[in-house]
């Protein structure tokens, strides 16, 4: 059986979420649009699944919840969206250097269009300082969007300090929480963000399927047109059973959040400082304490991470190295990068996150395994004859 | 239970490395696809180039065939080194009055360099590419040696010469005992789904015309400047020199022809051209000597000499000047070498068995200008 440790990149669904799902595939295949009782049906179910993922955000109002296609979508309509709205005010954003792709992407599909981004820089160890934020915002910027913690490292932001920060400003603040949601309390409130992006396969829900939280009052421009669905925010037939799902995982993580929360972190840090102590030349990547609990992104020295990922895969251990491009080959990580380590040149890190079917004995599996395949890898770049000029 | 010994193939998502993948499959080790990321994005997927190495096409070819044959199957990033050791070499050693050998390098550097060492620190055995060439094991000097393919016409194995022992000791070319057509029907009845797929041509990263490539690459280090003679007569205007290479005779467009670039110049950015009696030449000296079959040089033992790819081998005897270099004394005059090509050795009485190889080195006149007589 292979061991799972990439539940960053996307989990599995938990059984109860499918089942709930699964009546909206079969007998309940309404659109939640239509009028006949078929189509209340599909609505009752969809405004049933907003409410719950409001709760699950602390949010007030159930309108507040628009439902999209996953979190790139969700993260393209709060950045773009919350930009375009405030044009007439100002044209400055700003972001991060580590933030998601699908943020980066849209800023830098902004700045195209004549908005100027700043990327704020990073720490070593992956922090950002909240001062910094306050010193680069301008009369003119509008949005400042921040993720609450790292897909890649698991550091996390002090959402609450620039929530208010933003406030004061008059500045609409979006934080990815892809990532934390489920995992860290996320409250709209205590946090003060006025757009933040959770999505459905990272909570053990299905894929196809995000949310964007819109605080009642932020102007934002719909990115799809179409019909009047979610309040005419984002068009298209609702992905009820998808919804219906989200909420049914999203009740659930944060009914086994805490436990969940204690159980990971006692794995990883096993793993961890296995891993620092038994293999040589190891570095963690990303601050030790600010992190997400269930992540530990690590760079072994002398090591390509696609040597070690590829050696893991081989014996069934899933982990991640970073992005990768349209062939598949792994792309250097601008989040690394970003923290000061020159990822072409130091060799990249794994990332190893645990998640719900995490067990010791994996963990105690993993340990075992790696220090022969890292050994291996080094040697091999010892061996003399290859690959010298003659 | 014993693990089936492990081995990485190289995949490029055509034919040769896809039944070069099938075949040790069959013969039973535990296959692992690899394919190399060389160029970056944008570059080899535009239409003209879809059929090329490493395009994000060639990975989902290499991909569906990992797929039918059930093996693991990844796509390694090698752009930066790829870049750094083979493109810019490539663009330098133009720029310098060279003709480069871009595929020998990358062989030596890339795949069975650093592809093989990540290969082994995977835990294979070998790594395995769809190369037409053969490597064999001589039972009493424990020497690997290298032979031509079985196809005359695919013979890839002048662009392996400057593999070392250690290199060739952990690889193997499953395909190099077939014709290209035998490996046309093993695909066929493997049931592979790129079977038919076209052969690739020309260098993966340079598209149809290498010039258009250095003129995009150089900018304005490729600048226009004299043809002469060998007296220094001015005979016309040249668009770079980089754009030209020793031997050529088409497209100098010179009137009372035909004449033939002889040497180029990069200090004086002069292209010298001559009549064919003035190209030709009884010998040259290489660098950089490379030996496979011999463990030591044995001076005036006949051999068969090749200074370009697609060109017959010719006898010649091969003279140590120490240093790795050498001078090679063809039987017959020929046209003189590009410097910078590959001069691959085969053995005479044995053709198929590569010798050795070696760089062409620059014209001495040229690298090191002789006083001029007062």
């Amino acid at each position: 059986m292979s061991i799972y440790l990439d539940h960053n990149a996307t989990t599995p669904m938990r059984p109860e979420a499918l089942d709930a799902m699964r009546p909206y595939f079969e007998s309940r295949f309404g659109n939640a649009s239509s009028s006949h009782s078929r189509g209340r049906e599909a609505k009752l179910a969809l405004e049933e699944a907003r409410e719950a993922i409001a709760s699950a955000l602390g949010a007030r109002e159930k309108e507040s919840v628009i439902f999209v296609s996953g979190g790139t979508e969700a993260d393209n309509l709060a950045v773009k969206g919350a930009a375009w709205a405030a044009r007439e005010r100002g044209r400055h954003i700003v972001t991060s250097a580590v933030e998601h792709r699908a943020v980066i992407s849209a800023c830098l599909a902004l700045e195209a269009e004549g908005f100027e981004v700043t990327y704020l820089p990073v720490d070593a160890e992956g922090l950002i300082d909240p001062e910094m934020v306050e010193r680069t915002v301008r009369t003119d910027t509008t949005v400042i969007s921040l993720m609450h913690a790292n897909n890649e490292t698991g550091v996390i932001f002090p959402i609450p300090k620039i929530g208010q920060l933003a406030r004061e400003h008059g500045i609409v603040f979006h934080s990815d929480a892809v990532q934390s949601f489920g995992r860290l309390p996320v409250d709209v409130e205590a946090q003060e963000v006025d757009l933040l992006t959770i999505s459905g396969h990272k909570i053990y829900g299905p894929k196809g399927i995000g949310v964007l939280y819109v605080r009642p009052g932020t102007k934002i421009v719909s990115q799809i047109h179409g019909g009047e669905q979610e309040h005419g925010i984002r068009a298209g037939t609702e992905n009820v059973a998808a919804a219906v799902g989200m909420a049914c995982a999203a009740k659930l993580a944060l009914e086994s959040r805490q436990t969940e929360a204690h159980r990971l972190r006692t794995l990883r840090d096993r793993l961890e400082a296995g891993i620092l102590c038994r293999i040589t030349g190891t570095q963690r990547n990303g601050d030790r304490d600010q992190r997400l609990f269930n992540t530990s992104n690590i760079s072994f020295q002398g090591v390509r991470a696609d040597s070690l990922l590829v050696a893991l895969d081989l014996e069934g251990v899933e982990v991640s190295a970073g992005a990768a491009c349209a062939s598949g080959a792994l792309e250097s990580s601008h989040v690394l990068r970003a923290m000061g380590r020159r990822p072409e040149i130091d060799d990249g890190g794994i990332r190893f996150s645990l998640g719900a079917g995490t067990t010791e004995a994996e963990i105690e599996r993993v340990l075992e395994l790696l220090p022969s395949l890292v050994e291996r890898v080094r040697a091999a770049k010892k061996v003399e004859g290859i690959g010298v000029r003659v | 239970m014993g693990r089936k010994p492990r081995v990485v193939v190289a995949m490029s998502g055509g034919v040769d490395s896809a039944v070069a993948a099938a075949l040790l499959q069959e013969q039973g080790y535990e296959v692992v696809g690899i394919s190399l990321k060389l160029l970056p994005k944008g570059a080899g997927d535009g239409s003209e180039r879809v059929d090329r190495c490493c395009s994000v096409k060639d990975a989902e070819d290499a991909r569906l065939v990992a797929a039918q044959l059930g093996i693991p199957y990844y796509v390694l990033n090698y752009e930066s080194q790829f870049h750094r050791e083979i493109i810019q070499e490539f663009t330098e050693a133009y720029i310098g009055g060279l003709t480069p050998n871009p595929c020998v390098r990358c062989n030596e550097l890339v795949k069975f360099g650093s592809l093989l060492r990540q290969a082994v620190g995977l835990g294979a055995e070998r790594l395995a590419t769809g190369h037409y060439a053969r490597v064999e094991r001589e039972r009493a000097s424990g020497r690997y040696l290298l032979r031509r393919g079985i196809d005359d016409e695919r013979d890839q194995s002048y662009f392996l010469y400057s593999l070392t022992q250690e290199q060739l000791a952990g690889i193997c070319f499953p395909v190099g005992h077939m014709t290209k057509d035998q490996v046309r029907e093993r695909a066929a009845a493997y049931g592979l789904r790129i079977a038919a797929k076209a052969d690739s041509q020309d260098l993966c990263f340079v598209g149809h015309d290498y010039r258009t490539f250095l003129q995009e690459q150089c900018g304005d280090r490729v600048k226009p400047g004299p043809i002469t003679d060998r007296a220094g007569r001015i005979l016309g205007q040249h668009e770079g020199l980089a754009l030209y290479t020793v031997g050529q005779r088409n497209g100098l467009g010179l009137a009372g022809g035909p004449f033939y670039v002889i040497r180029l110049n990069p200090k004086s950015n002069e292209v010298v051209v001559g009549k064919m009696d003035e190209l030709l030449r009884l010998e040259f000296v290489a660098e950089q000597l490379n030996l496979v079959a011999w463990d030591r040089l044995i001076p005036e033992r006949p051999v068969l000499v090749k200074v370009r790819s697609r060109q017959p081998a010719v006898p010649a005897t091969i003279v140590p000047l120490g240093d790795g270099r050498i001078l090679v004394r063809w039987r017959q005059v020929q046209p003189a070498p590009a410097p910078g090509q590959a001069a691959v050795f085969y053995d005479a009485s044995e053709p198929d068995l590569l010798v050795g190889g070696a760089t062409v080195a620059a014209d001495p006149e040229v690298q090191w200008p002789r006083p001029k007589k007062a």
